[in-house]
This record gives structure tokens, sequence and C-alpha cells, in this order.
């Protein structure tokens, strides 16, 4: 199998934060605003670098979502920042009018998003954003797995026209997918080739499928590991060519199954390769209090979560 | 500067306009357009810069205006139409299948004039402080404009865009309400008590106009005076009247959201003189 090496730990808003700062040094258009939350969705570089780009906006994300559509409409690119609720939930009709059905060049960064937020509890832990974005028509959902994507994902989705939704998370996870490595968006990342069962993931549980793949390696199991970050739009193709190899899958990811990447993987599956699928994720549940080590293991978002799916799905070849 | 008895006459066709097109439609909110007509037709003949033919979404050079309250639509296709945007033909396609005129003003059929979609009420005047804040930082002198109804006040996010508005200093924001009393349950003061609108925006740092929505003057005057560069964002209150210059649907919410049948066209249009030629 195809070894990969953790190069030290490191928050994935940090990536959003290098990430924002290198895509406001391309492209003066592009301006940051958050909600009373700068420090925590790391927007200090920029807001330090570029103070007149840096637009605070208060403890008001429904006022930030229309003054990031205004300032789109007149030519800029506006990211908005807070936790993931707080930029989804919250202002669900504002995104839908005046950033999707608006088609504004507005970007979404979605900070602290899933289980993995941890003590706050579940009042600040959405595990239903991917979902809520997702119905949007025209909207970009991209779920970045480490540092470095997020970071490259960032000056990705700051060059793309459209509004995109990014989102990604508090904890310290390892960083290993390539420094420089340019983010496509639509891009399917195949980080394993495998023969017996595709193991799909977005975001954290990605080195968690990575793991689970040397479990399953070691017990004689061929897995494929398949990266998805763009949720939407789907590269159904690559899915569906992994999928018509293997014969079977886990899909895992930190969010609820309605809506998620699962139900996603589960459509195309459905019309285009219908084989057994199972399923990592919240399932349907909120959150609570806890560490995230002690809340992944608790609702089942880890590697051993995805071998014991993997073994059971296999069997339904 | 366009006189008095052009805006007159405009704005008498813009009346008419709005009853034909409601009628054809079978549906829509003839009441609030009717109201604000006035306003509307100031608006787009004598005070914004903007030229139809140079248009586009990104408003560089040019003022720029966004209908908050969607609903009123009607009004806001005929000043856009009648100004040379698109042709007033299209006036009789509202609200009908494969038209650019939806029901609620969008911007993925394209129609020129139109920089933001509305209808979920309460979004504007974010939208519209975001437009003025660009235009600041490209150091672009003209204006945005902003049309809300006053019901529409009842929601909490024009609220955060007081706040945060004058905050910035966003001074070539010029928003105005509608202030016509009625909403569509019934009048104002019955449904959620919004009295003391004025002292509630100069409470929050807005400069505060209030102007007679009917009289021509009156309205001319409160957009000159708005135009001060004091580092305060503007707020005109126009009154006006619901359903102005038709008598049977004048001063009520009964009309608010409902069509006239041909019957009752013929007897609105007889009081609204053609001025400009029907669609």
């Amino acid at each position: 199998m195809k070894k990969y090496t953790d190069t030290g730990k490191k928050d994935t808003r940090s990536g959003f934060g290098a990430g924002l700062l290198e895509a406001g040094r391309r492209d003066p258009r592009v301006l940051a605003l958050t909600a009373d939350l700068k420090g925590s969705v790391k927007m200090d570089a920029f807001a330090a670098e570029f103070p007149e780009r840096f637009i605070q906006c208060g403890i008001a994300e429904s006022n930030m979502v229309g003054v990031a559509a205004g300032l789109a409409t007149t030519g800029k690119v506006p990211f908005i920042g807070s936790f993931a609720e707080f930029v989804t939930g919250r202002v669900y009709d504002q995104l839908r009018q005046e950033v999707a059905y608006g088609h504004t060049n507005v970007k979404i960064a979605s900070s602290h998003a899933g289980i993995t937020l941890g003590e706050d509890g579940a009042t600040h832990q959405t595990m239903e954003d991917i979902a809520l974005m997702r119905a949007l028509p025209g909207m970009t959902v991209i779920v970045p797995c480490d540092y470095n994507q997020t970071k490259n994902a960032t000056i990705a989705a700051a060059a793309f026209e459209g509004p995109v939704y990014l989102r990604f998370g508090r904890p310290s996870v390892p960083n290993f997918t390539p420094e420089d490595e340019p983010f496509v968006i639509g891009k399917v990342y195949t980080l394993n080739e495998g023969k017996d069962v595709t193991l799909i993931a977005c975001g954290h549980l990605v080195w968690e499928a990575l793991l689970a793949a040397e479990t399953l390696e070691a017990e004689g199991i061929s897995a494929e590991v398949l990266n998805i970050p763009t949720v939407k739009p789907l590269d159904t193709e690559a899915l569906l060519s992994s999928l018509k190899k293997t014969g079977c899958a886990v899909v895992a990811e930190e969010h609820n199954m309605a809506g998620g990447l699962g139900e996603a993987v589960a459509g195309a599956a459905a019309a285009g390769e219908p084989v057994p699928l199972a399923f990592v994720n919240g399932e349907d549940r909120f959150g609570q209090s806890g560490t995230p080590a002690e809340l992944l293991a608790a609702y089942g978002l880890d590697a051993a979560a995805i071998v014991k799916a993997a073994r059971e799905v296999i069997k339904r070849k | 500067m366009t006189s008095i008895d052009t805006l007159q006459k405009t704005a008498s066709q813009v009346r008419r306009d709005i009853v034909r097109m409601v009628a054809g439609a079978k549906s829509g909110h003839p009441g609030g357009s009717l109201g604000i007509t006035d306003v509307m037709t100031a608006l787009y003949f004598s005070e914004m810069s903007h030229d139809p033919a140079t248009w586009t979404r990104e408003g560089k050079g040019q003022d720029m205006f966004v209908i908050s309250a969607g609903h009123l639509a009607p009004v806001y296709y005929s000043v856009l139409a009648r100004s040379g945007y698109f042709p007033v033909s299209e006036l009789g396609t509202l609200r009908k299948f494969g038209t650019r005129l939806q029901g609620h003003p969008c911007v993925t059929d394209h129609l020129p004039g139109v920089f933001a979609p509305s209808g979920s009420l309460g979004q504007g005047l974010s939208v519209a402080a975001g437009m003025a804040l660009g235009k600041k930082l490209d150091g672009d002198p003209h204006r945005v404009y902003v049309l809300m109804g006053d019901g529409e006040s009842e929601e909490g996010q024009i609220w955060e865009a007081a706040m945060w508005t004058p905050h910035h200093k966003v001074d070539n924001l010029i928003a105005f309400t509608d202030l016509n009393g009625q909403q569509i349950d019934g009048p104002t003061e019955t449904i959620t008590g919004i009295d003391g609108l004025s002292d509630k925006w100069a409470a929050f740092g807005w400069d505060v106009i209030v102007a007679d929505g009917h009289d021509f003057e009156s309205i001319l005057q409160a957009f000159e005076l708005a135009h001060a560069a004091n580092g305060k964002p503007k707020m005109i209150l126009f009154k006006t009247e619901m359903g102005h210059g038709v008598d049977f649907m004048a001063g009520t919410h009964k009309w608010h959201g409902k069509a006239p049948n041909a019957e009752e066209m013929e007897k609105a249009l007889a009081q609204l003189e053609e001025t400009l030629g029907d669609y």
C-alpha cells in the first residue's frame, strides 16, 4: 500500500488562514469578512497585511452575507468566515437568495465544522451543513482533508468564479497531502489503489480511511482509498469507475447521514453502479461536549469503524 | 433636471403599466407599487445617474439600486422599461412562464437593470450597504439606493444593517422606506407597531429625512439633502398612500396582493392618463 507520512499535526482552519493570505497577495479583489471570530477562523494574518480589505461585521451573520453579496456584485471576492453552523443554518435564506440564486462570487469559509469542534457542545457542532449547502443550486461544496489541502483549496476557491462552500475544522489533525499540490475543484483524489473495497472519505476522516486501509491490508483485503473533497459537483465518472472495480464501498464523513457525502455517493451509485455500500457518519444525532478524540470514538467516526464497515460490506458483494 | 410636469406624466403611465401588468398576470402586488410610483419615477427619471446603454451588473461608474421589497416588482419593471433597459412590450409577460419578469426580481434571467434578487424580505439593505462599500473601496463616487417597505422593518436583519452601516461610515448609501402604514394582514400598527421609525434610525446613527412621497418637489428635495458626504448613511422616510392614484385601491391593505379583474382594471385605467403610450 502507498505510504503517507504525517508531517506534523495542524488544524485545517490554519490552512484556510494561510490560503486566504496567499489568495489575498495574488488577487487584490479578495476580501475577508467575519462576524466577531477573526482569530478563531484565522483571518489575523490577512487582516494585519491588508487592513483595508478586512471587514469586521460584528455578531450579525445575516447582514454579513448580504454585505458580502453586495461587495461581490461590485466585483470583489469576499470570504465570509464564522463557525460552520453560523454561516449555514443561521443564514440559509440569505445564502439561498443573495448568494446561490443571486449567483454572487461569495466564498463561505466554514470553520469548526463537525463534532470535533469539541467542548462547546452541540449548539456549535453542526453535522448538517453539507446537506444544506449541497441542496443549493449552483453551490460548490468543498471539504478538504488536512492543512495543506485546505490551504490549496482556499487558493483555488478564490480563483474560481461562483459561490463556494469551504468546510474545515478546529482540531489538529495529520498533515499528509503535498504542500504545494494545486487543488483541482471537482477532482477525486485516489490515495491508494485496491481491488476488494473502496474507502471513500472527505475532511478529517480521510486520514482514518488510510489507517483503515493499512489494517485491512494486514488482513489480506486490498482497499482503494478515495479522497473526495469536492462533494458537489461530484466527479461521478471517477467514483463509478472505482465502484465498478471493487464492487463495494464504505463512505466516511464527519457529518450526519442526511444529505452528506454518503448520500451523494449513494445517489450516484444507485443510478450508475449499484453496488453494496456502508456508511460511517454521525447517523441522525446531535453532538455533545468532549474532546475531539473522545467524541470521534463515541460516535464511531474513526479507522476502527471504517474497518468494521468494510469487512461487512465485502460480505454483501 | 427633469421637469415636475414630465415626472407627473411619466408617473401616470407607470401607474397604468402597473395596473395592466398585474391584471394581465392575474396575480401580483398592485397596492404598494402604485403607492411608491412617484418616488420610483423621481429616482429613475431625475435622481439617479445611470445609463441603460452601458449598464452592467457590477454597476461601475453608475448609481446602483436594490429593491429590497421585491414584491414591488411591477413598479420596478415599469420604470426600468420606460428608462430603456428592455422593451416596454416585455412588461406584458410579468409572472408568465418563460418571462424575465419573474414574480419577484431575479438576476438569473439577466434582466438588464437588476443588480440583486429580492423577495425574501429584510435582505436588500445589507446587500446595498455592501455595494456602497464596494464603491468606496474602488474610489467610485457614485451612490447606491435601496427601497424597503415599512412592514419590512419588522425583519431583524434590517437592524443588523442599521448598526453596521454607520459604523463603517458608508455615507454613499441612500435607503428609503415606503411609509404607507399597510402590510398584508392589515394596518402596520395592528400587526407589529413600528411607530417612531424616524427616532429609531436616528438613534442608530443615520441621517433621517422625512418627505411626502406624492409631492415631487418634496421627493427631489429629500434626495438632494441625502447627497451630503458627512460620514453617515441616509434614510428617507417617504409618507405614501398604498394604491395611490386609483380611488378604490387607495389607503387600504386589501390591494396589497390582489389583482384587479377586467372590469376593475378598466375602472382604474379611467383614472390614469395615458401619457407615453401603453405597452
